[in-house]
């Protein structure tokens, strides 16, 4: 019983998976209106030849804070969870 | 539509292996095996955010030495770099946790280690 | 729990050149491909092979983790600082350009690179760079000491 509600679960996600992946933009032509903007003011505004470092960490510096606070948070979790075995 | 690349080949890939992961998440009891599920959950998203922002003909959106002027959406590429960082360091806190698991209950089968309570 | 000769002697080898090849990554991280994050994982990978092949005991006589974390902290000191000193117009302003430290503004279009360019970008890379080498390092000696042979049988 739970096997099939899991795999007629899935079907019908899989299904709904294809059919965007059907109705979304057709490859290698996205609509790019802020990316067309981003690529061609880079250089002018942050002085960087690498358009992803400038969107990593100027456009977009608040996903870089939130991703390094992960980061620490993740250190912090495996550090702390092994420390406690050892002590024990 | 691309003249090489017919319906939408890459975004179909993109939901096979989400479905698979998808599949191994809720199936399996091992731990193990359903971090390797959400590991590839990790990897079908960043091929998503991949294909999502390239554009036909284009080179890397570095403008050193660059060859041409058509180049591929630099947000999406920011992304999976935020993206495969967060993934590693879930993947080593989601890897302790069944270290610790299997040293708490002596065993790695999510319903044993439920029933333990240990 | 070493490894053979061989791989202790091409890990001497190899790490130096990976080390070198880590810096490089960070400090041309906004002229090629290249960054903070991925040079601090090609420098997590040589520690990686430092590791496997002298045994996490040995490693750990000479890199503590609160020598680690003392890294990651000033790494993300120095970022939050770089952030908070944009202020001025709003969080995240790049407030080097312009400036005579990594200040000049290079010509629009293709060009050969110049490294004084960027503004806050290359110092954000370097702090972001300490940030994963730290974290990543962290992680590899926690769980391969947690993980060794000597600790399981205690």
């Amino acid at each position: 019983m739970r096997k099939t509600a899991i795999v007629v679960s899935l079907i019908i996600f899989a299904a709904l998976l294809v059919v965007t992946a059907f109705l979304i933009h057709p490859f290698g032509d996205p609509p790019s209106d802020m990316d067309d903007y981003i690529i061609a003011n880079t250089q002018r505004e942050t002085g960087a030849n690498n358009a992803v470092t400038a969107v990593v960490f100027d456009y977009r510096g608040y996903d870089t804070l939130g991703e390094a606070t992960i980061l620490f948070t993740a250190v912090t979790g495996v550090v702390m969870l092994f420390r406690r075995r050892k002590r024990a | 539509m691309t003249g090489n690349i017919p319906f939408n080949i890459p975004f179909v890939a993109v939901a096979a292996l989400i479905s698979i992961a998808i599949y191994i998440i809720i199936s399996q009891r091992n731990l193990i095996k359903i971090v390797m599920g959400i590991s590839i959950l990790a990897a079908g998203i960043n091929l998503f955010l991949i294909t999502l922002g390239y554009r036909e003909g284009g080179v890397a959106p570095i403008y050193t030495h660059a060859p041409q002027d058509v180049m591929v959406l630099p947000v999406p590429q920011a992304l999976t770099l935020t993206s495969i960082v967060i993934a590693v360091a879930t993947l080593a806190l989601m890897l302790s946790l069944v270290i610790s698991i299997y040293r708490h209950t002596g065993s790695i089968d999510s319903e044993e280690s439920r029933r333990m309570k240990g | 729990m070493m490894m053979s000769k061989i791989v202790r002697t091409m890990t001497h080898l190899l790490v130096p050149l990976t080390f070198i090849y880590s810096v490089y990554l960070i400090m041309h991280g906004h002229l090629t491909p290249g960054g903070g994050f991925q040079g601090g994982g090609v420098f997590a990978s040589a520690v990686a092979l430092l590791i496997v092949a002298f045994g996490s005991q040995n490693i750990h006589k000479s890199l503590k983790e609160h020598h680690l974390s003392i890294l990651e902290s000033s790494g993300a000191l120095i970022f939050i600082g770089l952030a908070f000193g944009g202020l001025a117009a709003v969080f995240f302003y790049n407030f080097l350009t312009g400036s005579s430290i990594f200040g000049r503004i290079p010509p629009t279009g293709s060009n050969p690179g110049d490294i004084w360019t960027g503004g806050v970008i290359p110092l954000m890379n370097f702090a972001v760079g300490l940030k994963v080498i730290a974290g990543l390092s962290a992680i590899l000696l926690t769980m391969a000491l947690a993980t060794s042979l000597k600790e399981v049988e205690e």
